[in-house]
Formats: structure tokens, sequence, C-alpha cells
């Protein structure tokens, strides 16, 4: 098909790819470019993409104030929401693939029903229960209830992704002798990469960027992460950009990275069991 | 007895891998939403929360009793007065704008991208990987960025709109300019998931499909109605799904960028909800009504959806 592709069709579609690109990318470049201005300078109505370009917003941010610390909470959260988010929704959607137990269906329809209730009202009894558990203000109450957001989502889409693998890999491990955990752990899992490579994103990815329940149930400055502490930036009426641009070009490094190792896997891992139908 | 004890023996190792997830979800998930479900029927606000009253006696004890003031069961007021006073309407319908016009343009830019991005492209995989960064952006990043783009004196839309002899727009000062914003920003933020699960499910399609169709003289345009849009049917149907529960329920957009100016008018049902629970005397019953109003809304929606899908022979 491509070889029979005329040149002004050709121009048309890369004209229009690299429009949608430039729009996917301006605004972050837009923030990354302010984030250079110095301080005077970074509301200046003019559009001038470089204009006395300095690193001070960077120095300034990283030692007058918390930020390190935020990182710092915000890795130890996002990856341990990723860590029990990816196994939580592994089990259970492989769970859902296999075995037909009773309750399979109503589970998959609690699945659902979570994502349509809406957070912000969901705090209040939240906060209460972490309360009395003895859980406020620690990282730990925040890990949990982020798995709340994304397990429902990733164990379905792991679901799908383990239809698609054939089940005499399962029966052959059972006559091989292997238990359905050991068929899970050792023949499974291994085969599932790039539905848990998407899994670990999406994990990753709701924890880094979530604001409403770390503003619940944070309280001190030393247990901020980056959405909750990035706000403190926010005043009502004055608006630090100078604090902000630089910490949004930072806090959006470290899930770039992630980003990249797990995009090669996402459109597989996505739609793998959407698509069998 | 034995009946439960054969189906324990069998199904075990089923309900042990659901166990972690089923626990948690129930805690955190579950109780709240059955607790809401009961708040919403009480007057229960932050000034009548406290079950009982504890006053210090002289000898340091405390003695307690029950306060009287405390909140009581009022059966469906909360719902009778938020379906009857005006700014359910406007909620209503602010939502319903927001939720079709943010899924129709995802869905439609989304698969405009996706097949463009499934032909033989020089680049193709730099394409995809920069299209995809709006995804892994942190949400309030980007609210940000936008509402900074967004700013009425210096904001960079309203400084290109000056520089080619336009009047600057007050964007937040009319409630369409300021819906306006937020579904730009929501809809920049949605195209890549929508993008990548739709390009999954092209390049699921089986290229003889195509290979047929153009033996049979199908156009580009038929071949995309019969053998494409047929083959995505899957996926489209659990992202349109999925995309219209999500977008229903977004919070952080519109409280970042447009936080309901000018004055609550573009607001939407969770925004208000999170007022209701959030600010002045914490309506705690109100915010518990929208909560499940919300909540039916939604499965209602589901459920025809899924009534839909079944009819189609798509069983889930």
């Amino acid at each position: 098909m491509a070889a029979r592709r005329r040149p002004a069709q050709s121009l048309l579609l890369h004209a229009t790819l690299l429009g949608a690109t430039l729009i996917a990318l301006f605004p972050v470049l837009w923030v990354l470019a302010s984030s250079f201005k110095p301080a005077n300078r970074i509301l200046s109505s003019e559009i001038r993409l470089v204009d006395q370009p300095t690193i001070q917003n960077y120095t300034r941010v990283l030692t007058e104030t918390a930020l390190p610390t935020w990182m710092l909470n915000s890795v130890i959260v996002a990856s341990m929401t990723m860590l029990f988010g990816v196994f939580m929704s592994a089990t259970a959607g492989y769970a859902m693939s296999r075995f037909n137990f009773p309750g399979r269906r109503s589970l998959m329809w609690t699945f659902l029903i979570t994502q349509m209730f809406p957070v912000a009202v969901l705090i209040v009894p939240i906060y209460t229960i972490m309360s009395n558990l003895g859980l406020i203000n620690t990282l730990t109450s925040l890990v949990f209830a982020y798995c709340t957001v994304a397990v429902p989502f990733c164990a379905w889409m792991l679901k799908g992704y383990f239809d698609t693998l054939p089940r005499e890999l399962d029966e052959a491990a059972a006559l091989d002798g292997l238990g359905p955990f050991a068929t899970f752990w050792r023949v499974i899992l291994p085969l599932a990469r790039p539905g848990l490579a998407v899994t670990a994103f999406y994990t990753f990815i709701t924890a880094w960027g979530e604001i409403a329940y770390a503003t619940a149930f944070l309280q001190t400055d030393d247990k901020f992460t980056l959405g909750y502490g990035l706000q403190t930036f926010v005043p009502q009426f004055n608006k630090q950009w100078e604090y902000l641009t630089p910490a949004a070009i930072l806090i959006s490094v470290p899930a770039a990275i992630v980003f990249l190792y797990a995009q090669r896997h996402l459109e597989s891992g996505l739609t793998a069991g959407a698509t069998k139908g | 007895m034995s009946a439960l004890r054969t189906s324990l023996s069998r199904h075990w190792y089923a309900w042990a891998m659901v166990v972690p997830v089923t626990l948690v979800l129930g805690v955190l998930v579950l109780y709240p939403l059955v607790r809401g479900v009961y708040i919403s029927f009480t007057d229960l606000d932050e000034s009548n929360q406290r079950t009982e009253i504890c006053t210090k006696t002289l000898g340091g004890d405390e003695t307690c009793e029950p306060n009287p003031d405390r909140y009581t069961f009022i059966g469906l007021d909360n719902y009778v007065n938020i379906v009857t006073g005006d700014e359910f309407w406007l909620l209503f319908t602010n939502t319903l704008v927001w939720t079709v016009s943010c899924v129709t343009f995802h869905f439609v830019i989304g698969m405009g991208l996706a097949v463009l991005l499934n032909r033989e492209i020089r680049g193709r995989s730099i394409y995809r990987m920069l299209l995809i960064v709006p995804w892994a952006v942190p949400a309030f990043v980007s609210a940000f960025a936008w509402k900074f783009m967004f700013n009425e004196q210096n904001g960079l839309f309203n400084a290109a709109l000056t520089a080619i002899g336009l009047e600057p727009v007050s964007w937040f000062a009319d409630r369409w300019t300021s819906m306006l914003t937020a579904i730009l920003t929501n809809v920049w933020l949605g195209v890549p998931f929508m993008m990548i699960a739709l390009l999954g499910g092209l390049q699921s399609i089986s290229n003889d499909l195509y290979e047929a169709a153009e033996l049979d003289g199908a156009g580009a345009w038929q071949r995309f109605r019969n053998v494409t849009l047929p083959g995505l049917q899957p996926v489209s149907m659990t992202v349109v799904l999925l995309g219209t529960i999500w977008t229903f329920n977004m919070f952080p957009i519109i409280y970042l960028v447009t936080d309901g100016q000018p004055a609550g008018q573009t607001e939407i049902l969770v925004t208000g909800a999170f007022k209701a629970a959030f600010e002045g005397i914490r309506d705690y019953s109100e915010a518990a009504a929208y909560g499940v109003l919300i909540l039916s809304m939604l499965v209602v929606f589901a459920s025809i959806y899924r009534r839909v899908l079944r009819r189609q022979g798509e069983v889930w």
C-alpha cells in the first residue's frame, strides 16, 4: 500500500501528524521554555521563546523548597502503588480469566461500579476509615487509596490480556504437576509481560499525578507528595510561576522514564482482550 | 454444608486470588459507598456529626451523653432539594455538554490519529511516542499549563490574538468560553488513551479483509466503513463506556482550570458535590446525595449500553 501512495498524499499525512505532534507537545514545551525565564519576566506578554535564559528557577526550587523530599515521597508512594497494584490486578485478572468461580460476574460488575462513584464524595468516609486505622498523614494511606482507583481498570485490562494466552498452556502445566499458583507464577506471568508493563505504567501514573486524596490525608510538610506540594505554590491570588514551572518539569521526568519503558507495550497490553471478540 | 465444602475445595484458589483486591475494595470503596447511600438520607453536616457530647467533670473523668442535636433520618429530602433547586439543572446540563463533547472529540481525534499511525509511514514510532506525551504528563501539571496559556492578561492565546489584530478574550468571564478552555484541556489530555487503545484494535484486524475489500473494488471510505469500523467495534464499545464514566466524574480539570468561573456557571455534578462537602458549612449529606445521583445515572447508562451490546452479540 505504501508504494502506491502519491507524494501529495504522503505530504498531507505527514503534515497532519506533525501538526498533531506539535499540539501534543506544545503546552509542555511552553512550560519548559517558561521555566528558564527569570522570575520577573515569566509572565511577560511578549511571545519570546528564550528570554534571558537562566537556571535560577531550578536551583531555587530545589534548594529553597521541600521539593526533593516531596519527590522522594512521591517515588515511594508511586512505586508501592505500582507493586501492590500490579500484584492485585494480576491475581484478580487471572482468576477472572481462567476460573468460573461463584461471584466472578458480580466481581466484574463491582469493578465497573467502583469507577462510577465519584472520588470527591468517597473522600469523607475514606478519611474516617483511615483515621480509625491510624493511617492519616502516612504514605501507606495513599498507597491503598490509589490501589482502589487503579486496580479495577487494570484487573479488567489484564483479564483481557490473559484471555488471549491459550488455555492449553495451563492444561500442559497442570499435567506437569504444577498447581494453579505455580502455573500462574511460572508460566502465565512471564508470558504476560506486555500486559504487566501497561499495568505498571497505569498504576504509577495514577499515583504520581493524584491530588485529591493527597490533599485530604496528608497534613505535614515532610509527608507531602509532589501533587500536594505543588499546590502550595498556588495561593489564590499570587501564583508563583517561577516555582511552579520548573517543578512541573521536574515532576514530569520520572513519569516520562516509566512511560518510555512501557510505551512499546501500550497498544497490545491495553486492547488484547477487547479485540479478541 | 457439603455443597459449600465441595464448592470451597473446587474454587478456593480462585477465591484466594481475588481476596486481596476484594478486601481493599470492600473496605475502601464498598463500605464508604454503602455508608454514603445511608448518609444521603440523613441531614448530616459539619455541625451535627457528633453522636454524643462529652464533658470533663472536676475529677478529670469524662461523662458522655447523647447529642440532642445529632443528625437524623430525613428520607428523600436531600434528593428533593437537589432536584428542585436551580443549580442541579445547570450542573446537569454542564455535565452533559462536558461529557458528550469530550468523549466525542476524544474518540474522533483518537480514531483519526490511530488510522494514520496504522499505515506504514516513516517515523511512525517517533510520532506515536510523541503523541502519547499528554498522557504521561501528570494531569494537574497539564491543567496548570493550559490555565497559564489561557491567562487573561499575559496568556499565550490572548497574546496570539492581539498579535493578529483581534481583541483579547476574557476566557473565564463567560460560561461557554470558560467551558471551552476546560474541554480543550481535557480533549488534549484524553486523546492519547483513545488513540493507543484504538491502534491496538486496528492492528488486530486482519490484512486479508482489506485486500479482499480492495479486490471487490471498495474505495478508501468504503473500506473504512465496512472493514475498519466493524473490526474496531469491540474496542470502541469498551473505551467509549470507560471514557464516558471517567469524563462524567473528571474532577481535577474543571476544578483546576475553570474552578466554576464565572460564578459557578461551569461547575459539573462532581465539582458541585465536592463544593457541597468541603466549602462553607460542610454538608456531607447533600454531597452524598449528589454522589448517589451520579452513581445511579451512570448505572442506568451502563446497563442500557450493556443491553445494546448484548443485542449485538457481545457478552461481558
